[in-house]
């Protein structure tokens, strides 16, 4: 079972969202579960700082040796960081998907929906896994 | 409901992430499988293959009966030896590729792919009956365990006396390997050097485990199907259902050589196969530039223009670049400058010869 800290926000596609409830900006990224699911993380490819986002879209990738997935932007808002380590190092998505693996961050804009809480988001895996 | 084989409770507690393949749960990977197939071209890996299909020809006409249902030249191969081969439809498509070992003069064991094996014995019985031939699916009588990697001789040793050095690449023997009959095979997937064993299922465990107590100490590690097909794809090795299809000829595939014309009398497709048109399209390794991937089923362009289609493709662990196989139009590949349709992006590609990957011997 792969870890889910209780104080994240989830998405349906697997991503974190850190720093909600201080409302200015938050940090993404992919889930363990989603890391493990995917397997050795190749490839990452971030959005652009300073581009506008609205939530649900695709922004970036994540590239296995076996499969792709789309990074969707889990609130609106303009990215305002990225992470280049996991740019050099995509590993860091396995190694450490809720810490050095993160994606990038966003000032949000306007109020975030369809977020899940902890319990929700293990109840969502615990059906797929 | 998918099958399991006889190891399926290893892999659990191994901590496998099982996948459904052909039908099978089949472990995926065990944990990282860059390190798994790191793992096989540094020392040894360990793979459950059981789900791969067993079928027996026996009789005074096995080898007559081979040479009529398939494309090679069976009835030639000696004892103990073993034949890369095909199965084609009159029209010369490709039904399964296979391999062929020759037990005992008359016992021919074919070994064919888990989502063609049922098909593959049914076309055999029936291209058989004019022959003193029985065909018989023996699949559920075998687990198949392959060790591979440069160090397999070296743990295969310490659990048998056959003379491993005495066996040669496409060669194989009943042998004991911890006590456990097998028929010991120096063939594989991987492009490494290795070994296959067909056991009886009551057996795999006790063998898997003892196999891999006796690595230990070289590095062998267990190895899921996401490492095998990042191996045989760095070996150039071609996959039913990506490379190989129904729609294919084996001379599409560059593997016109198998196809055996000059064998006596005549095999199914052999007309089909003779009379055919020079392929107007070749298979084709291909290095990405970037660091994206070309997967199977993505477009290769040129200039816009779609030339050719992406069989097989992963991130490369040994060139540390992403590698794939492709059907490319042969005035395309003439004319250079490719370019493969990641989901909308045309990103640079580079045709190389295949295989990516050769052992150093």
């Amino acid at each position: 079972m792969s870890s889910i800290p209780d104080e994240l926000s989830y998405t349906k596609e697997h991503e974190w969202v850190a720093g909600l409830d201080d409302g200015l900006t938050v940090t993404v990224g992919v889930t363990a579960f989603a890391a493990e699911q995917l397997g050795d993380v190749v490839f990452v490819q971030v959005p652009e700082v300073g581009t506008n986002v609205e939530a649900g879209d695709a922004v970036g990738e994540v590239e296995s040796t076996k499969s792709v997935s789309d990074i969707y932007a889990p609130v609106g808002g303009e990215i305002v960081e990225t992470n280049q380590a996991v740019v050099d190092d995509p590993s860091l998505v396995n190694s450490d998907p809720y810490g050095e693996g993160w994606l990038f961050r966003v000032r949000v804009e306007g109020e975030p929906e369809d977020l899940l809480s902890a319990a929700e988001y293990t109840t969502l895996t615990s059906g797929e896994s | 409901m998918s099958r399991s084989t006889p190891l399926r409770e290893v892999h659990e507690s191994l901590g496998a992430t099982l996948t459904d393949f052909a039908g099978w749960q089949m472990p995926l990977r065990y944990g990282s499988e860059s390190a798994e197939h790191n793992a096989v071209r540094t020392a040894a890996g360990l793979f459950d293959l059981s789900h791969m299909g067993e079928i027996h020809v026996t009789g005074p006409q096995a080898g007559e009966a081979l040479d009529y249902a398939l494309v090679g030249h069976l009835s030639v191969l000696e004892p103990g030896r073993a034949r890369y081969t095909m199965i084609v439809t009159e029209d010369g498509g490709v039904l399964d590729d296979l391999i062929v070992y020759r037990l005992a003069p008359e016992d021919f064991l074919v070994v064919a792919n888990a989502s063609n094996y049922a098909r593959v014995a049914q076309e055999l019985a029936e291209r058989a009956k004019p022959y003193d031939a029985r065909v018989e699916d023996r699949s559920d009588a075998y687990a198949l365990i392959a060790i591979q990697g440069p160090n397999s001789t070296a743990i295969l040793g310490r659990l048998t006396d056959a003379d491993l050095d005495g066996l040669k690449y496409y060669a194989g023997l009943p042998g004991e390997v911890a006590g456990f009959e097998v028929l010991l095979a120096r063939t594989g997937y991987t492009g490494e050097d290795g070994f296959e064993l067909f056991v009886r299922p009551e057996d795999a465990v006790p063998l898997w485990n003892a196999l891999s107590e006796a690595g230990a100490d070289l590095g062998l590690r267990p190895c899921g199907l996401s490492a095998r097909d990042t191996l045989r794809l760095e070996a150039g090795m071609p996959l039913y259902g990506n490379e190989l299809t129904a729609e294919m000829t084996p001379f599409d595939a560059g593997l016109g050589r198998i196809v055996k014309f000059d064998k006596p009398g005549d095999f199914v497709g052999k007309a089909a196969l003779s009379g055919r048109p020079a392929p107007d399209r070749r298979l084709v390794g291909l290095v990405a530039r970037g660091r994206r991937v070309p997967r199977h089923g993505y477009p290769v362009t040129r200039e816009g223009e779609v030339v050719g289609e992406v069989t097989s493709g992963a991130p490369s662990q040994t060139l540390g670049k992403p590698i794939a196989m492709a059907y490319v139009s042969a005035d395309a590949l003439e004319k250079g400058g490719l370019t493969v349709d990641i989901r909308g992006s045309q990103e640079p590609v580079d045709v190389v010869d295949l295989p990516f990957y050769r052992r150093s011997k």
